[in-house]
């Protein structure tokens, strides 16, 4: 077997825009990947993912083995969460996360016992021979999700796939100045990430694995040709220029593939699935040998970083723990990032724990990153647009959110920013350009939010408005009806005199008695139908309710499944709306009291 | 310790102030031809212009509760300066150019917001009121470059107010080609020794080097092509399509070398605040400022036409950017006008 049959070359496209900040790689990606010592404290929050926090089954006290699950993922979008290490659960409390809110929220306390005591693992050699959902199960059970970004979800992503997918498209590029976990990982675990790619082939039903990785990698991409070839994995290969940001998953599907993913849309409708490195690795382990997600490789580095590196870290190990053990001078930082400088943010708090999107810690110097100068005026000298990777006019955006000209700002599809910094990097003015966006694509959202409440209020108004004339139109016409009536029998009465009105009456009464009756049917019956349908409604309103929560969830890390998700709520609600309408009406034919 | 700082975390190099000195210093070998070739006089007003727009950026910053040294050192206000400096005749009075400063500065730049906010190249709406308001002295005191007086003269004309003596002025080619061209043919007229041997003595070699620090901005990226390319395409379209005969009208040529156009390709028109904002619409815009010069300098009263020209697009710029959007990420066409659908 040569390699040229298992492994070909693709060529890479182009995208529009990019930069080139420095890349400062090496000072991470020359060391072997390090443990990380065991800590005596874990805090593990209950959402470390995109989607609805996970649910303990664990109470303060109780013992768990390493990998024993903490939390369960509750509903369609959730993940759960596992004891990376043998210990005892301390306690369920708030505690600060990394978040840009600093917002403390729920965690798991669990103190290590320095034992490290494995539960007992089921290893799937014959993975291959098990049905799909046992497999995706196993994804969801073992806490799997998205390393790279958001943290979404690994089982949802594969379980919703609405088209046929051809292609796993390996997400390699790692383009953020920095960071190198994956380029690391490549270079010494590149047979987990093939492996894990076959299962994710399996389960996606594709026949194509194409990787995707920037030119300053080419240790990393031997490593994974030599496990292709010994895994006699076919694999696609593009290599792309080292430009930020062709790790933008948009970036590298226009990258490897030349086509672009339909606005609003997924790289689904494409055919394509994008997955890091890392959460490939992590698939292998989960599904073939029964391990959750406890543990992630985190590059550590930056100035005031002593030793700089790639460790492999607990998920939950308090971050100032882990900046001691690499010698971190916090004094010379005035900031410690998550993620990279380009789109990372500075952690509130290093009191919160590791979790499992934590890709890089980066702790600068002042002088290496320094604060931000004074922002100029915009010039409109037109560099951010030159720059700008969804092919924006960032000068215009910036206009629009300053004057808070929403209607602007969608004009010009601030929707289609992906906040990667490449405009504001450029900056001559040094304005804080993304901080601009974010703002103003919040206050769409929340317009578009208000838009909607004030839509369903129209609704229940429009319609009770209804139900109130009709009720007055049918009182009116019953009126009418016993005037006429009492009219017609006044004038019969008259007519005819004292008659045999005895025997009428007699008729009358039993006439009166079978139409109370029948009338008494059908109000039951009505009534049941109005149970029924008030349950309808109930249902309606907890599932928009519910479709809500997780659209707020999503829209703050992963816009991809909140445009999905936003289109489900409009649907909800017009069910919704549907129910309301249909309980009215059954009310309406309720004879009024 | 940490502080809540937003992404991106770090920025480039490039700066405002640095921006403006490259464009000053691309600048540089346009006006050093432009002195040696005509006339102190540019020198002269350089100078006199740079520093009155400086006070007069220090004084509308300190009235607009701005900080003075920070914007000071924007250089935008330079630039401004330098630009009309090198438009207005050499040999205008002092205080032409000093009220030309300060209509560019105060009125058109300041009282619209500052730095970024003028809708009108600050530059040319001082030109072109100048020229409507004086116009014997904006086109009698240009230099005759083949009589050259020393600096000490120089400042004489410019400072004392005395009338310049006959043939130390002059009558640009342009404008000599322009009037001449009604009563004589081509060979005739280039006769004058204004042309020169080449296209137009002096002004030839101007434009090139002024071509020359266009070129460097492009190459340092502080400019992108597509104005200067558009421009001159539609000023060289016109001119093929209308100036084929040289008896007739003034020829490719000496529109392309003979009057500010390569000042106005790659320094005025490029003026970014002013001017459209995609790709795209710069296309547009520079070809409409090219053709709108063939057409002044040609049936127009003004001899050369890049005030009037820009100006007149200024006035279209936010028109032209809401047709010419770029296509977004995943659109499958660009999003046009001024309704949101969707
Ligand atoms: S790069 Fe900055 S100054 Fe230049 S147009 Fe964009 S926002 Fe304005
Ligand atoms: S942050 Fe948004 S506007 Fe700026 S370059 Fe990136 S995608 Fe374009």
């Amino acid at each position: 077997m040569n390699a040229s049959a298992l492994i070909k070359t693709v060529p890479a496209h182009r995208f529009h825009g990019g930069v080139h900040p420095p890349e400062h790689k090496v000072e991470s990606s020359e060391t072997p990947i390090e443990a990380m010592p065991l800590p005596s404290l874990l805090i593990l929050p209950l959402a470390m993912h995109t989607g609805i926090p996970a649910d303990p089954v664990v109470k303060p006290g109780k013992s768990v083995c390493k990998g024993e699950m903490l939390a369960e993922a509750v509903g369609g979008i959730s993940a759960s969460v596992h004891a990376p290490t043998s210990g005892r659960v301390v306690a369920i409390e708030d505690r600060v996360i990394p978040h840009e809110s600093g917002l403390k929220v729920p965690c798991i306390l669990i103190e290590a016992d320095g034992e490290d005591a494995w539960r007992s693992r089921h290893a799937w050699p014959d993975w291959q021979q098990r049905p799909m959902d046992e497999l995706l199960s196993r994804l969801r059970n073992n806490g799997v999700v998205g390393l790279g970004g958001a943290g979404f979800p690994t089982d949802v992503k594969y379980r919703n796939k609405h088209k046929p997918i051809h292609t796993l498209l390996i997400n390699a590029a790692e383009c953020e100045p920095y960071i190198t976990a994956d380029d690391r990982l490549m270079r010494e675990r590149a047979e987990e990430i093939l492996k894990g790619a076959q299962v994710a082939l399996h389960l996606l039903g594709a026949e194509t694995l194409l990787l995707g990785i920037e030119d300053n990698k080419p240790q990393a991409l031997a490593a994974i040709k030599q496990a292709a070839e010994l895994l006699h994995q076919p694999l696609q290969v593009c290599v792309v220029p080292t430009k930020y940001p062709s790790g933008g998953e948009r970036q590298l599907i226009e990258l490897t593939t030349g086509q672009e993913v339909p606005a609003g849309g997924l790289p689904s409708d494409l055919g394509l699935v994008c997955q890091n490195p890392g959460t490939l690795a992590q698939i292998y382990r989960a599904v073939v040998k029964d391990e959750p997600l406890i543990s992630r490789i985190t590059t550590l580095t930056g100035g005031a970083i002593e030793r700089p590196g790639n460790y492999e870290i607990l998920i939950g190990t308090p971050i100032e723990t882990v900046l001691n053990h690499v010698g971190a001078h916090l004094k010379q930082a005035d900031r410690v990032i998550m993620g990279g400088p380009m789109m990372g943010f500075a952690l509130p708090s290093i009191d919160a724990p590791l979790i499992k999107t934590t890709n890089c810690l980066l702790v600068p110097t002042r002088k290496e990153l320094p604060r931000p100068m004074p922002d100029n005026p915009c010039i409109r000298c037109g560099h951010c647009e030159q720059v700008c990777p969804a092919g924006l006019l960032p000068q215009q955006l910036l206009w629009a959110a300053k004057h808070r000209d929403l209607e602007s700002a969608q004009l010009h599809s601030i929707d289609a920013c992906i906040e990667c910094g490449a405009c504001a990097w450029v900056c001559p003015s040094q304005i804080p350009l993304v901080q601009y966006y974010r703002y103003a694509k919040g206050e769409i959202r929340q317009e578009n939010e208000e838009y909607i409440k004030a839509e369903r209020a129209r609704a229940r108004f429009e319609a009770r408005q209804a139900r109130l004339e009709k009720e007055k139109q049918e009182k009116e016409a019953r009126r009418k009806a016993r005037a006429e009536a009492a009219a017609k029998a006044q004038a019969k009465k008259k007519a005819e005199g004292a008659g045999d009105t005895a025997q009428d009456d007699a008729i009358k009464d039993a006439l009166a008695r079978a139409q109370a009756k029948k009338q008494g049917k059908t109000d039951t019956a009505n009534e049941t139908s109005l149970a029924d349908l008030e349950k309808a409604l109930e249902l309606a309103a907890s599932k928009v309710k519910k479709a809500n929560e997780r659209l707020v969830a999503a829209e703050q890390d992963a816009p991809d499944m909140a445009n999905a998700l936003r289109k489900a709520v409009t649907k909800l609600e017009e069910k919704h709306q549907q129910a309301q309408k249909a309980l009215d009406e059954a009310r309406n034919k309720e004879p009024s009291a | 310790m940490p502080v809540t700082l937003t992404s991106p975390h770090t920025t480039g190099a490039q700066t405002v102030g640095r921006v403006m000195a490259w464009v000053l210093a691309a600048l540089i070998p346009g006006a050093v031809v432009l002195i040696a070739s005509f006339s102190w006089g540019y020198g002269i007003n350089l100078v006199l212009a740079i520093a009155t727009a400086l006070l007069a950026e220090a004084l509308m910053l300190k009235l607009r509760g701005r900080p003075v040294g920070f914007f000071l050192k924007d250089l935008s206000a330079v630039v401004t300066a330098a630009l009309l400096a090198l438009a207005l005749p050499p040999l205008a009075p002092w205080w032409l150019t000093v009220l030309g400063v300060l209509v560019a500065i105060v009125f058109t730049k300041h009282l619209f917001g500052g730095l970024g906010h003028n809708p009108f190249n600050p530059a040319m709406v001082a030109y072109a009121l100048l020229l409507v308001s004086f116009p014997m002295l904006m086109t009698t005191r240009w230099a005759n470059p083949d009589l050259s007086l020393s600096i000490v003269e120089t400042l004489g004309i410019i400072f004392s107010g005395v009338q310049p003596i006959d043939g130390v002025t002059g009558a640009t080619p342009l404008d000599v080609y322009k009037t001449d061209v009604d009563r004589l043919v081509a060979a005739e007229i280039l006769q004058s020794p204004v042309f020169g041997n080449f296209v137009a003595k002096g002004w030839d070699i101007a434009n090139l080097a002024f071509l020359f620090g266009g070129v460097f901005l492009l190459y340092k990226r502080i400019i992108t092509w597509h104005i200067p390319v558009s421009l001159l395409a539609g000023l060289g379209l016109m001119a093929l399509l209308f100036s084929w005969d040289a008896d007739l009208r003034t020829p490719l040529s000496l529109h392309l070398l003979g009057g500010a156009t390569m000042l106005a390709a790659f320094f005025i028109a490029t003026d970014p605040v002013s001017a459209a904002t995609s790709n795209k619409g710069k296309l547009v815009y520079g070809f409409g400022i090219g053709v709108l010069i063939y057409l002044i300098r040609t049936w127009g009263n003004y001899p050369d036409a890049v005030a009037f020209a820009v100006l007149l697009m200024n006035f279209t710029a936010p028109f032209i950017d809401h047709y010419t959007r770029p296509r977004v990420y995943g659109q499958s066409k660009a999003v046009k006008g001024f309704k949101h659908d969707g």
